[in-house]
């Protein structure tokens, strides 16, 4: 929040002129019949998408030239608000002329920039970008009718935010590269989840498939795995000795051991082990463990199990330690 | 012409209201609290006002009328206090309130359950009105309060409050209802009706806004939820809001003095209204209307979205209210409009128009043919109604967005 978020914007004002104008007076609503676009020797496409129950529903006609797929005329009919009656018809404005293999390549912020009066202002506000991913996603089921594709064979990538069109290999880079640990910082990076917020988490305007926040925790586990994998290699090759590191890296490098050795199977018994703290003294490293889950009431806690972690860690750390359960 | 048609929202303060008011800013000005005689200045007027409170909606010398600055903070307050007095400090742990209050309660039995407290949110049947029978099930030896609204503000619906409010006193439980949408807009009688605590608002019976009230029954313990002087007794601090507390008292003497005869002026217009545009085919109406607050419509348009209708009302200078998710900041579905349930559709389809005493017949005709025009425009627009089927495979099994 911020000064100008005190009173928040009027949803209706920060509608663009064209928006208004087309929501008015939609230019290209109405139907096209079968026997017109045959008496033209055309081929007629209808499409759904959406349903009046789930609060936006689009139909859009094709009349298709045959000899090279143009789209000749294009019509619409939509249950929708003001943005998506607009967004629909200039939707199909976007369509009129073009083959259909072109027509497919009409995302949904091609839409939405041919509502905008200028280039730099956006033409709805961020929780109506929403209604604009219709238009691409009724084009693409149209296209699948004619091509007798599925619709979803356009996709050439995973689309995790419909809104801002971001693919999940790019989020899991950016969150890579950019070391991001929330979501905001997901979202101020990539735009992902900066719109309707359904992609965020479930719970939103729609489900989704993929979640950012699934993601940011799957992404930062895998870096997490990584970082520990080559501390773990790094010691392996020689690199590193177990009793001169830091406390952090002891943690890690324990840590990366078990993962390896140990973890598996106490998790296949439905248990788990985590580290509470390490201890150095003249005589040996001290490892403090918490067993988790079914491990904590098990006999072999503190006899076969305990052994050997215990066992392991000497043999690929160092032979000082000791493991003790608290 | 211009036709507002949104009351259960707010009202226009009336005129002779805002004259009451006047004085009280550059005239007499003192604080109440203080002893000179700037401060007695306006305690006549103080006084005034809260006879007038008192009368309208006939409460006991005993019981306590307490002005605070909006019903949220009423609300706020019950259900915070409750808290602290019965669970925290007590052996309650449970609240029962409904799915369709006003998110002045709703929220805040959210806030109280991260804090642990169990709350039973009752559903509401197809009339969109609370039974008895339900409320009476859930009441447990654990339960602190129960958190009923007289009327909705999206159906005008009533609930069974004088029921509800004699199982409440049977069981020994605390009884509170919201009656924003009831004060002023139906008689409301807490001589005849067993109620603990009562919320309402000034600007929803032509008031300011920014004035409300909590009503406690014989004075009651409840601790307070603004701290400070002495104000109220010590109930509700902060400096008296002299004119809005002698124009809440002016509008309520004003909204209830011949409330049968108001009723039903208002009831013939809205009765009007609701039987023109009840005539489109595919549409329909929320709850009985003799069970409805007289000046309130919920009617579902089949396949004209609600914030669409809303957008070409505004055009026609229609001011109405829609409970579609397309129409709020965060596209979620009006959790009212879903509780009713309806296959969903009321979610995305219902238009609200609330009268009050001031809308003319002329608005009235008015409305009924913008409105008519407005459906035929967005049903010609609309897929529902469209005649060329889809493509083989082209249609639509099944809504494939997921609302909740």
């Amino acid at each position: 929040m911020a000064k100008a978020d005190v009173l928040g914007e009027s949803l209706w004002d920060a509608y663009s002129n064209k928006v208004t104008t087309l929501m008015n007076n939609p230019q290209h609503q109405g139907e096209i019949f079968d026997a017109e676009a045959e008496a033209r020797g055309n081929k007629l496409i209808v499409a759904d998408f959406g349903a009046e129950s789930c609060g936006d529903a689009v139909r859009l006609y094709w009349e298709i030239d045959p000899k090279n797929d143009e789209i000749v005329n294009s019509k619409f009919k939509s249950f929708g608000c003001g943005t998506a009656i607009a967004s629909s018809d200039v939707m199909t404005e976007l369509c009129i002329g073009k083959t259909v293999q072109e027509a497919v390549k009409i995302t949904n912020i091609d839409v939405e920039l041919a509502l905008r009066d200028d280039p730099e202002t956006p033409a709805v506000p961020p929780q109506k970008m929403h209604c604009s991913v219709m238009a691409y996603d009724v084009i693409k089921k149209a296209a699948g009718l004619y091509m007798g594709v599925d619709a979803e064979s356009f996709e050439e990538e995973i689309i995790v935010c419909e809104c801002a069109r971001v693919s999940l290999g790019t989020l899991q880079e950016v969150i890579k590269l950019n070391d991001l640990k929330t979501c905001s910082e997901v979202t101020d990076y990539t735009k992902a989840g900066g719109f309707c917020k359904s992609c965020i988490k479930p719970g939103g305007h729609e489900a989704r498939e993929w979640y950012l926040e699934d993601i940011l925790v799957d992404t930062r586990k895998e870096m997490d795995t990584e970082k520990m994998k080559s501390a773990a290699d790094a010691m392996a090759a020689g690199g590193g000795n177990f009793e001169e590191m830091t406390l952090v890296q002891q943690i890690k490098a324990v840590d990366a051991v078990i993962d390896e050795s140990v973890r598996q199977f106490l998790v296949m018994d439905g248990g788990d082990v985590e580290i509470i703290d390490i201890k150095k003294n003249d005589r040996s490293i001290d490892i403090y463990i918490r067993y988790l889950g079914a491990c904590g009431s098990c006999d072999s806690s503190s006899t076969g199990t305990l052994y050997a972690i215990e066992s392991t860690l000497q043999e690929k750390l160092s032979d000082k330690i000791k493991v003790l359960p608290i | 012409m211009k036709v507002y048609l949104d009351n259960n929202a707010t009202t226009m303060c009336d005129p002779l209201v805002v004259k009451a008011m006047e004085p009280f800013y550059s005239e007499v000005y003192g604080n109440p609290n203080s002893l000179h005689k700037y401060g007695t200045a306006p305690h006549p007027a103080i006084t005034k006002a809260i006879d007038q409170v008192y009368t309208a909606i006939n409460a006991n010398d005993a019981d306590d009328v307490i002005f605070t600055s909006c019903a949220t903070e009423s609300n706020n307050w019950v259900l915070q206090s409750v808290w602290v007095d019965h669970i925290l400090n007590g052996d309650k742990n449970h609240i029962i309130t409904t799915e369709v209050e006003h998110p002045s309660i709703l929220s805040t039995c959210k806030f109280l359950e991260d804090q642990g407290v169990k709350v039973t949110y009752l559903p509401v049947n197809e009339q969109g009105v609370v039974e008895v029978h339900t409320v009476k099930s859930f009441i447990t030896d654990k339960t602190a309060l129960v958190s009923i609204m007289w009327a909705s503000n999206e159906t005008g619906m009533i609930n069974p409050i004088e029921e509800i409010g004699k199982i409440c006193k049977e069981k020994g439980v605390l009884f509170h209802s919201d009656a924003v949408q009831a004060v002023g807009k139906i008689p409301v009688d807490l001589q005849a009706i067993h109620v603990d605590f009562i919320s309402f608002s000034a600007h929803k019976f032509h008031g300011p806004k920014g004035i409300g009230a909590l009503y406690i029954k014989n004075s009651q313990a409840l601790s307070p939820l603004l701290h400070g002087g002495e104000h109220m007794g010590g109930r509700r601090s902060g400096t008296l809001n002299v004119p809005f507390i002698v124009g809440m008292g002016e509008a309520m003497e004003l909204a209830t003095k011949n409330i049968q005869a108001t009723m039903s002026k208002i009831r013939a217009k809205r009765d009007r209204l609701e039987d023109a545009i009840s005539e489109l085919h595919d549409t329909f109406v929320v709850g009985e209307r003799n069970n409805r607050t007289p000046n309130t419509i919920l009617i579902s348009i089949k396949g004209v979205e609600g914030e669409g209708m809303l957008w070409d009302l505004n055009n026609g200078q229609i001011g109405a209210s829609t409970g579609s998710a397309c129409a709020s900041a965060d596209l979620e579905a009006n959790t009212v409009m879903l509780a009713i349930g309806a296959d969903n559709e009321l979610a995305h389809t219902g238009i609200r128009l609330s009268l009050s005493r001031f809308t003319t017949d002329e608005e009235i005709e008015y409305t009924i043919n913008h409105f008519k025009e407005a459906v035929a425009r967005l049903r010609m627009i609309s897929s529902s109604f469209a005649k060329q089927a889809p493509t083989k495979g082209g249609e639509v099994q099944e809504c494939e967005l997921h609302h909740h």
